[in-house]
Parts: structure tokens; sequence; C-alpha cells
């Protein structure tokens, strides 16, 4: 069990491209870290300098406070699981599984031991003698995560290992994953591109953009306290709405865009901070649950009425979201999520507010949150 | 339907005219060896015999050296096919997957020779083995087909096709490249093992132009080149050649019979996949 720091480090595979652009991460012992981002965003690369496949260009990466750049895969004591499994096809499940323990120069009975233990915590028991070739996807993916297991590695490394299964088993093996973590109590790092797996499993998320590193969080700061537009729109489903405009004070502080004016409070915290970037011109995102029906939402703090015209239903059964335009402009689509008992139709008219407390600003050309 | 009909009869019409003009020749060879020599040159062809014998096999085993070149021939085909099945896997997976200095020109270099007719080769070669003093000696025989250029490209485009993910898994389980080579790629590589060792095996079996050069005493033959030389300058022992013939392409025959799965899955998966 370890930790992982990695200290300024970069990928260049041919001259100009620069995959991952200079990544400092400090991962502590039994944390559960998913790095995530949109595709090509270099978050396989990055799992696989810390896993030794891919060498380091530039940067140090420590397990343990050991330098391990010049290390082999072997040497690292890390394990992986990959999005294809990766299986050797003419070794049975327990082959699979016992082949880097025999390599290791384990004993037949230690060998034998730790398979089986594995084998009971994943249920692959009846499959051992199976070839890969004759189990589904679900299984094959856990037969995969017994071989790292057995090995009982100081670091897991798992790149996008769900993304082959179906919809249902993905949840069912994301949970299944998180609960090996819990009993492993080992340090995990978990590649994917999707958010709700980051969201749902990691302690601490990375979220990569460009090869670079966005904010480096929790999953509920990430959510609440993005750094930047671009995490504000990544994380989260369906994603924040993004209106464009400009800080005003007239006769108050106000953003103004050309779909809606939304007045600022100054008592509170966000409006004190604004008072600085009167005539800026910013972008003010919100999250489609945060903007609420004023017919139906009295308790709430909420902006003035910004009226809306509905466009598509999308029910899901516990809610619904709801696709809207401002009037005049049917061209630019927002989202809000509602109650699936209240019954919208197409075309429909009404007047929403903003929870002032939730209005999250970042400056146009920088896209950084404003604080 | 009935157009349809039509046209499997029209296909079947030419497999069966295709079959006849690949198999009558040897249809032909086989009925010859099995004739008594009165009957042999008559007309019309008699395809069953009328008087059955096995004079001419056994002739070819007491009259002809026929023991001593089988040796030869068993020797030199089990080396150059087991040697061609191992360098061409270690060559492939070492272009396929290894990388190291000059690795593209060495490929392509290899490619280009591929472009050299063989026949022009053939005197160089035997100048070289000249040299070494290897004409007439196993040595010569066997040596100049260890290896060939064909079959490490087929290796080479087979381990390619093998997922990376693979490789990097053992990598990361403990393995060194020679034993990912070893234990990982050589056993999932069987289909292409067995084509690269059939094709071989059939070359090597039937190789004529080589040997004939290479080989100058009648115990250095191959059976190819034994058989060739009962045609002399005053007759042609049709009986006695076709029934060496015969017995010559038997073991090309059996094994294209039990491997012939591989055979055809081997073709599949090592030159079209994908
Ligand atoms: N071997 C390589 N040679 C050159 N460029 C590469 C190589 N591997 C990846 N890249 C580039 O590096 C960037 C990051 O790739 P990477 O595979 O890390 O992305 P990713 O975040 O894992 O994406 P995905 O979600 O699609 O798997 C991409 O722009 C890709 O084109
Ligand atoms: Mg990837």
């Amino acid at each position: 069990m370890a930790d992982v720091l990695l200290k300024n480090i970069q990928k260049r595979y041919d001259k100009d491209v620069l995959a991952v652009k200079g990544a400092s991460v400090e991962i502590k012992d039994k944390e559960f870290v998913v790095l995530v981002g949109p595709s090509g965003c270099g978050k396989s690369t990055l799992l696989r300098m810390i896993a030794g496949l891919e060498e380091i260009t530039a940067g140090e990466l420590y397990i343990d406070d050991q330098l391990v750049n010049d290390l082999s895969p072997k040497d690292r004591d890390i394990a992986m699981v990959f999005q294809n499994y990766a299986l050797y096809p003419h070794m049975t499940v327990y082959e699979n599984m016992a082949f880097g323990l025999k390599l290791r120069k384990y004993k037949k009975s230690d060998i034998k031991q730790r398979v089986q233990e594995a084998a009971d915590i994943l249920g692959l028991r009846e499959y051992l003698d199976r070839k890969p070739k004759a189990m589904s996807g679900g299984q094959r993916q856990r037969v995969a995560i017994g071989r790292a297991l057995v090995r009982q590695p100081k670091v897991f490394l798992f790149d996008e290992p769900l993304s082959n299964l179906d919809a249902k088993l993905r949840v069912q093996m994301r949970m299944e994953i998180k609960k090996l973590h819990q009993r492993l109590q080992a340090t995990m790092i978990y590649v994917t591109h999707d958010q709700v797996e980051a969201m749902t499993m990691g302690d601490k998320i990375v979220v990569l953009k460009d090869g670079e590193i966005q904010q480096v969080d929790s999953p509920m700061n990430l959510y609440h306290e993005p750094e930047n537009k671009f995490v504000a729109g990544f994380i989260g489903s369906p994603a924040s709405n993004f209106l464009h405009g400009k800080i005003t004070q007239d006769t108050e502080l106000a953003f103004q865009s050309k779909h809606c004016t939304i007045s600022i409070p100054t008592d509170t915290s966000m409006g004190k901070r604004l008072n600085n970037h009167v005539n800026e011109r910013v972008i003010l995102g919100f999250r489609p649950e945060y903007l609420y029906d004023k017919a139906h939402e009295a308790d709430k703090r909420l902006s003035i009425d910004l009226v809306a015209i509905i466009d598509v239903i999308e029910p899901i059964g516990s809610e619904s979201y709801v696709y809207f335009h401002f009037a005049d402009m049917p061209s630019d689509s927002f989202c809000f999520r509602s109650n699936s008992d209240i019954h919208y139709v197409p075309g429909q008219k009404l007047k929403l507010g903003i929870d002032l407390n939730r209005l999250r600003f970042f400056d146009e050309k920088t896209e950084r949150r404003i604080k | 339907m009935r157009r349809l009909k039509i046209q499997k009869l029209f296909f079947y019409l030419i497999l069966f005219g295709m079959t006849i003009i690949y198999l009558g020749p040897f249809l032909f060879s086989v009925s010859i060896s099995f004739n008594a020599d009165k009957d042999v040159l008559t007309w019309p062809i008699k395809l069953i015999p009328e008087e059955w014998t096995l004079a001419h096999y056994q002739s070819v085993w007491r009259d002809l050296p026929f023991g001593q070149w089988l040796v030869n021939s068993v020797l030199i085909t089990s080396i150059q096919t087991v040697s061609n099945v191992f360098f061409s896997a270690l060559a492939g997976f070492a272009f396929a997957r290894l990388r190291f200095p000059g690795k593209n020109i060495i490929f392509s270099m290899l490619l280009a020779s591929l472009m050299i007719p063989g026949i022009i080769l053939l005197v160089p070669k035997f100048i070289v083995l000249n040299e070494f003093r290897l004409i007439n000696t196993y040595g010569g025989l066997i040596l100049p087909g260890l290896v060939s250029v064909v079959n490490i490209f087929l290796m080479k485009q087979f381990f390619e096709t093998i997922p990376k993910d693979l490789e990097e898994a053992a990598l990361i389980d403990g393995c060194s490249y020679f034993r990912i080579f070893w234990q990982i790629f050589l056993p999932v590589s069987k289909p292409a093992l067995a084509a690269v060792a059939i094709y071989t095996f059939q070359g090597s079996w039937n190789e004529f132009m080589w040997p004939v050069i290479v080989s100058v005493t009648n115990d250095m033959f191959t059976l190819p080149v034994g058989m060739a030389f009962l045609k002399n300058e005053f007759s042609v022992q049709w009986p006695l050649l076709m029934a060496g013939t015969i017995l010559i392409s038997l073991p090309t025959i059996a094994i294209f019979l039990i491997f012939q799965r591989y055979f055809v899955q081997g073709v599949a998966s090592a030159g079209l996949k994908e």
C-alpha cells in the first residue's frame, strides 16, 4: 500500500505532440483517485506512465518515496486492469491469475491459496478451469481484476475497465470495485471518461483536458466549486447552463446578457466579489437543478422572473429534464430539472428563477472562476 | 428458382472440370504405377489396370537407393521446417513488437530481396557455398533454406494483429520480452505457425532446383532429384518413376488431410486478417 507522487510529469510522443503537459498530483495511501476527462485528454497516457508502459519525458514519479521513473513495470509493484481485459487466451482463468505469481516464484501452495481467495471475492469459483473465450464480458473483466488482486500490489491501476460492459453491469461492477477498495484498503488509480463513474467512485478526482490538469478535488467540491468553466461543464449531468454577458452597475449590481438580466444582491459573498468586475465580460454558469419554476417553488432565494418557453421534455422517471429557450431566442437551448409530477407541455411559457446562492461566474477570456 | 438451379449446375460443371484438370494427371500416375509394364504406353489409356502389380513399388525400394534419398529428404525437410518456424517467429516478433535502431531499413531490405527472382541467386549462392567447401554436403543442402523472408513476413503480419494490451499485461505480470514471445505470443499463434510449418515442409520436400545443383553424388540426392535421374538419355522408366513419385507425394497428402483445418485457418488468419 503506497503513496504515489507525480511531480510535473510530461509526456511528448512526437516532436509536436505534448500529450501530458506537466501533471502534479499527490495520491495518498489507500486513496481512490479517478482521472477523468474527454477522449484524447491524456488520461491513459498519464496512467501508463505510472504503470511504466510509457516512458516519462520529464518530471518525477515517486511510489512510496522511491523515484521510479526508470523502473520497469514489473519492478514498480503495480497491477493494471485493461479496458479490453487483456486475458491470456490460451490459459485458463486459474492460470491467468496465477501467471504473475508464478513468474515471481511464489510457492505453489501460496499461489493456489491466493487465487482461490480472489476467486471467492469475485465469484469466479466455478470458472477457474474455463478459458476466457468461454466467458461473458463481465466475467472476463472480473478475471482481469482477479489477476491484479492476487498480486497484492502497492497500487492498482484501471484504464476504463468498465466501458465494454453494458449499462446495468457497469453500475454493478462500479459498486463492486468500490467495495473491493474498501475491503483491500489499497491505493487505486482509475481512468474513465464517464463523469458519473468518476463522481461515484473517486475519493479524489483529477479532471484533465488537453493534457492539462484542470482541477484536483473531491467529487462534491468539483461539483459545487469548479475552478473553471470546463470543470463546471464537464461534471454533472445534464451539463451546466452557461450565459455570456457583462457585469453592470447602474442602479444596482447585475449580470446582463442578451437573454436576460439578473440582479445580484450585494449582501452575498458573490455580490461582494463581483463589485471588482464591473463592466467586465463574464460567463454565468448555473446547473439545471438550480433553476426553479416559480409557480412551484417559493422558499428559495430566487432571481427575478426569467420567461422561458419549453422545447422538449425528457422524463427519466424520478425527475424530468426540461429543455427551454428564452423568449425570442430559440437558437440557444438551456435545461432545468423538474419534479416529474409537474406536467409540462412543449411551447408552454413559464417563469423561472435561479437560486442566487448557486450562481458561478467565470472570466470570459481565461474561463477561470471569479472568486 | 429455375435460374438459380441452372446457375448452380453450371457452377458444379466448372468445379468438376477443374477437378479433372488437377486430379487427372495424378490419377494417371497412380494408374501407371500399378500397371504391368506391357500395358503402360498402350492406347487407349487403361486407367484401371487390367493386371495389377506392386512390382514397381518393390523395384523402387530394391533397385534404387530410395532409402538413402528418403533419409536425406527427411533430414533436410525436418531441419528446415523446424528452423523456419523458430527463426521466422523470432524475427517476426522482433519486427512486429520490438523497437531497435534500423528496424525499418532492415525490414525493407528483406522485402526488397523478395523482388529478386530466386533463379538469379542460384549462381552466387553456389559460389559462396563452394568457397565454404559445402558443395555436395548436408550443410550445402540445408543452410540456404533455414529461414525465408516470406515466412518472416507472414509471422510479423500475424503478430501485429495480437493486441498490444496482451503484451503489456504480460510486462506488468513480470515477463521479459523473450518470455512474452515464448509463453504468450507463440501459444496464441498456432494457426500461423502451422501455416509456416506446412508451407515450408511442402516447399522443402518438393524442392528440386537447389538440391540438383548442390548435390553431386548419388548418395546426397533428395527424393525429387533421385527421381529425376530415372530419366536418362536412353529411356524413361515410367512405371518406376510414377511409383516413386506417388510414394514421395504421400507425406504431403497426409499432412494436408490431417492439418486441413489449420491450413485453411492459417492462410486466412496469416494473410487476410483485418
Ligand atoms: N503512441 C502514441 N503516439 C503518438 N501520439 C499518441 C500516442 N498515444 C496517444 N497519443 C496522443 O496523445 C493524446 C492523449 O492520448 P490518450 O490515449 O492518453 O488519451 P485518453 O485520454 O486516454 O483518451 P481516451 O478516452 O480516448 O482513451 C492523444 O492526442 C493521442 O492522439
Ligand atoms: Mg484511454
